[in-house]
């Protein structure tokens, strides 16, 4: 690399950057406008600034309540919580140990498993919803947190054993035998030596898999029936209408959602560049 | 005796019993319910559990969800759908419905082969509002409209006569009804293609030309437009009177008659009502309150507090109804209108008529030609069920083919025993095991499902096995042309350069960032690289709405960057190529960090020594890079453009909520297509099905593909 930028070219670099960001940040600025203008409707301007201040919309969203009077912000707030908490952590467990299994050991239907769980990635997700509804309520988990939790982590799963799967490939097996020549149990091994190891894969597969849950709104519309339980995404729905959408609750409603997933991906993002590419060189 | 009371009343309340209401409702009409349900439970102690769904949603929320026992005991819908839900079985008779005392249509529409479902709440058609200060007296022909809009109207002035949605179908159908058109032939059978709807084309297009009103109105523009005395005239329903700015005066009319034939406009009459679900585990409690929710003081609080027009007769009555001019007004145009039919044809008559209305209105197809447009999609939605076939040679297909494989399997492995060929197997499949399980249960059979429903035609609830008459039906483009939006083809060649146009560009955009970013010596590299990222963390339906919201034609932020930039409006989504561009635009946006996140980590896998190297060799910038920095991309940036080709492939939620389609459908990609199937278009899931596994075909083949251009298993 060239280690000696002039001072023109660093200018036209920054300047460059700058414009490329604002261009990018341009349509969340709109959205900010949207949200802390008094207003419901769109306004044509271009200015991404607002012109009056009000917190009027996100004090509506914060604050919503249903007929008797619960506050539904707080419980959907906590049922999105619970939902993306427990998917991540179900999910990850799955995808850990059977991503493990298929980067170290030899077993039958290995590939072939390895192959469908491509396959099925490939068959659009919105017309498996008719079968699962069917399945859901046989087990008896329709309308219920557990019954989503399941879908999510399931439907997750093939991307995350994939990814976490090449990373596995990555790690060296000498550090696992050097283990077992020291005493250590298979156990020990894989959660003392490859978890360690594996951490940025796996902050990367958690965040997808929260953010996955988190953003999700389609199968949870469908499968949940109780306001109090709706996750955010849902409670979001209400204000965007067929024929009229209050754009002022939609933008704080967007932007309260938003915030939780873009503070999880600035603490990981250093992990995502490494995260990302270590398994996907190795295939 | 108090405590008495008090405390029978708190058993009461712990063991009463629920009854779970689903509506549609917003806002005042929400309230009104909310309030009337506290009245049931006050009256009889009885809990009423409410949910909003929002009512585009709420109707396959509803037959998806009681025929599985998980739905409601009452739901409010209007009363179009009734016979989908009839042959679905979801609804129960409404048992105690006292036909007297109710208005004539609202009961009649709820009317199914001589029995009675529902209990109709609320009336709602369109009337004529006429804004009171511009002196014009209440036109009651259309000659007279045409000579009160010429007079109101000022095009110099951005001035109009009149304001309505004239691009969709139910604003369109009391014209096309006063110019004679009839929808439904005595043997149920329909015919678009007639002088009725040439002339009633001809008119709207006429007032259009004339600039008496504008085009491509939506109800924001309408609303704006009364507001600020820039339209004289407004066709609209009771929920207008909400959007009217408090000190605007106004008036009420019914729709004028047409001139030419003598006929009144009439306008679809919808009739809401609380159905009773069929499932209801408490049938008596469920009638009870759902009639309980039609009539006395709950229809009062509907009409002062949701401003319903009431269904109720005896509500006419009251003090506070009879002075509310707004309601007596609408009372007297509904006399005019007619149910809209409950019939399944019904249901698929409006996207035909949406889309020739919108055609002429755009200019793209004349008057006389729109019948003949509608009729051929209206043919082509109403697809006939195919022939019934035995699924006979199937299931021994399918078990031939099942032994084969085992058989197959057996012989690989004979020779050496299985201990030696899988040392680990037990290890092994005890790690891969609750991921399998889940997986099986939850992906696999789903998908297996969906796969075998492609050979089903379903029907309300009832499935029939067809074969491949499905597959048939799409690939030889059955009642359409092969470049009409409708067609396989035409939607597969959209597809591919929607995945095309999407994958280059945030490929490039991200190759070219991550090489401005990736000099470690940079200052502020970390600000611009989390900036950067930002769209990647939006959920992915949030940046469609808000991207939706800046391609609006009259208030988005696009057009106003481009007004200031001195070029007209976009209108963006009536024309293929600007719809099609906001949909890759959006995409964009939201796609490119992926890739530039992942070019990034693979450039600092590239060692700097290689490019010092080439600089002594003397190597340009630009031989750097195509020796250099590309070819040690690739193995991390093949899979990711795999990958994102996938992902874009069956990019449902941007075609859908970004263009949704428009115009015309042409915008729709196949994954969406087949959503619409499933969906919209009476739940043909094994043609949507169909679809599906066709584009399943389309990746596989195209991830084998790439497995020959990467050399190895794609990942």
């Amino acid at each position: 690399m060239n280690r000696t930028l002039s001072r023109w070219k660093l200018f036209a670099l920054h300047a460059g950057l700058s414009l490329l960001c604002a261009a990018t940040l341009y349509p969340v600025l709109w959205v900010i406008k949207l949200a802390l203008s008094p207003t419901q409707t769109l306004s044509m301007s271009a200015n991404p600034f607002p012109e009056a201040v009000t917190l009027d919309h996100f004090r509506d969203v914060l604050g919503s309540t249903d007929a008797q009077g619960r506050w539904l912000f707080g419980r959907q707030l906590l049922s999105s919580l619970v939902v993306s908490g427990a998917t991540t952590l179900v999910g990850l467990t799955l995808a850990v140990t059977a991503a493990y299994a298929l980067s170290r050991f030899r077993f039958p239907g290995k590939q072939s498993g390895m192959q469908l769980l491509l396959v099925t990635q490939m068959f659009p997700a919105t017309l498996m919803l008719v079968p699962l509804y069917s399945i859901l309520q046989k087990l008896n988990l329709l309308d219920s947190i557990g019954g989503l939790v399941l879908v999510y982590a399931t439907s997750s799963l093939p991307f995350c054993v994939w990814m976490l799967k090449g990373y596995f490939d990555t790690i060296p097996r000498e550090l696992e035998e050097a283990a077992i020549m020291d005493g250590a149990s298979p156990g020990q091994v894989f959660i003392k030596v490859v978890l360690p190891l594996a951490r940025p894969a796996l902050a990367v597969t958690a965040l997808f898999s929260f953010m996955q849950a988190w953003n999700e709104f389609i199968l949870a519309a469908t499968l949940l029936n109780d306001t109090t339980r709706f996750t955010l995404p849902v409670a979001l729905q209400r204000y965007v209408g067929e024929y009229k959408t209050e754009w002022g609750h939609f933008a704080a409603g967007a932007l309260i959602i938003s915030a939780p997933v873009m503070a999880l991906f600035f603490a990981l993002q250093k992990f995502l560049v490494g995260g990302l590419t270590a398994g996907a060189v190795k295939g | 005796m108090l405590f008495l009371a008090l405390l029978s009343a708190s058993i009461a309340l712990a063991d009463a019993p629920v009854l779970k209401l689903w509506h549609g409702y917003r806002g005042g009409e929400e309230q009104a319910i909310e309030q009337a349900a506290k009245a049931f439970t006050a009256l009889t102690g009885t809990q009423v559990e409410l949910l909003a769904v929002p009512y585009d949603a709420l109707s396959s929320k509803l037959t998806s969800a009681i025929p599985h026992e998980a739905g409601p005991d009452v739901f409010i819908f209007a009363h179009e759908r009734l016979r989908q839900f009839h042959r679905m079985k979801i609804v129960a008779p409404s048992v105690a419905l006292d036909r007297s005392k109710y208005l004539a249509p609202a009961v009649d529409a709820l009317e199914l082969d001589g029995t009675l479902y529902g209990y109709p709440l609320s009336i709602k058609c369109l009337a004529l509002f006429l804004r009171e200060d511009r002196g014009f007296a209440a036109p009651t022909t259309t000659a007279e409209l045409e000579r009160l809009l010429t007079q109101a109207a000022d095009p110099s002035k951005n001035q109009f006569g009149l304001a309505y949605e004239a691009g969709d179908f139910y604003f369109h159908a009391p014209i096309f009804f006063g110019f004679g058109g009839v929808l439904f032939k005595p043997d149920g059978r329909s015919q678009f293609d007639t002088p009725a709807m040439t002339s009633s084309m001809k008119w709207v297009k006429s007032l259009q030309d004339r600039k008496l009103m504008p085009q491509e109105v939506s109800g924001a523009l309408v609303k704006t437009l009364f507001n600020e005395n820039r339209a004289a005239v407004v066709i609209s329903g009771p929920w207008f009177t909400g959007e009217i700015d408090p000190g605007v005066p106004y008036s009420i009319h019914p729709l004028p008659i047409v001139s030419d034939t003598g006929l009144p406009m009439a306008p679809f009459l919808g009739v809401e009502a609380a159905f009773v679900s069929s499932r209801t585990r408490q049938p008596e409690l469920a009638q009870a309150f759902a009639k309980f929710l039609s009539l006395g003081d709950a229809t009062v609080t509907r009409v002062t507090l949701g401003r319903q027009i009431p269904a109720e007769l005896a509500a006419y009555e009251n003090e506070v109804v009879a002075k509310d001019q707004m309601i007596t007004a609408f009372r007297a145009v509904a006399e005019r209108g007619t149910p809209t039919p409950n019939t399944l044809e019904m249901a698929r008559v409006w996207e035909p008529m949406k889309l020739a209305l919108r055609a002429v209105l755009q200019g793209g197809v004349a008057p006389e030609d729109a019948g003949a447009l509608a009729d051929r999609r209206y043919r082509a939605l109403n697809r006939e069920a195919p022939p019934t076939t035995s699924p006979l040679p199937w299931i021994i297909g399918i078990v031939i083919g099942l032994l084969a494989f085992v058989g197959y399997q057996l012989r690989a492995g004979r020779g050496t025993s299985f201990a030696r060929r899988f040392p680990e197997a037990g290890r092994g499949l005890l790690y891969v095991a609750p991921a399998a399980t889940g997986l099986f249960v939850l992906v696999i059979i789903p998908f297996v499902i969906g796969l075998s429903l492609s050979l089903f035609h379903h029907d309300a609830g009832d499935y029939t096995f067809v074969g491949l008459a499905n597959f048939t039906d799409i690939l030889t483009s059955k009642g359409y042309r092969i470049t009409e939006p409708l067609s396989f083809y035409f939607t597969l060649v959209v597809t591919l350069v929607w995945t095309l146009a999407n994958v280059v560009l945030h490929v490039s955009i991200g190759l070219f960032l991550a090489i401005l970013l990736k000099d470690p010596l940079l200052k502020l590299r970390g600000v611009y690289r989390v900036l950067l990222i930002v769209p990647w963390a939006v959920p992915n339906y949030i940046t469609a709405m808000m991207w939706k919201g800046m391609f609006h034609q009259q208030f988005g932020a696009i057009n106003a960057i481009l007004g200031h930039l001195g070029v007209e409006p976009v209108s963006w989504f009536t024309h293929w190529t600007t719809s099609f561009a906001a949909n890759v635009i959006t995409n964009t946006w939201l796609g490119f960090p992926f890739m530039m996140v992942v070019s990034l980590g693979a450039l600092q896998s590239i060692p700097t020594d290689l490019y010092e190297a080439a600089e002594v060799d003397g190597a340009s910038k630009w031989t750097q890079f195509r020796r250099i920095t590309l070819p040690l991309l690739k193995p991390a940036l093949l899979p990711a453009v795999i990958l994102g080709s996938v992902w874009t492939f069956n990019m449902f939620n941007i075609i859908y909520l970004v263009s949704g389609g428009e115009p015309g459908g042409g915008t729709d990609i196949l994954v969406s297509e087949a959503y619409r199937w499933a969906f919209q278009r009476n739940e043909q899931y094994g043609f949507a099905a169909a679809y599906s596994v066709l584009i399943f075909f389309v990746l596989f083949a195209w991830s084998q593909v790439t497995k020959r251009l990467s050399g190895a298993e794609p990942a």
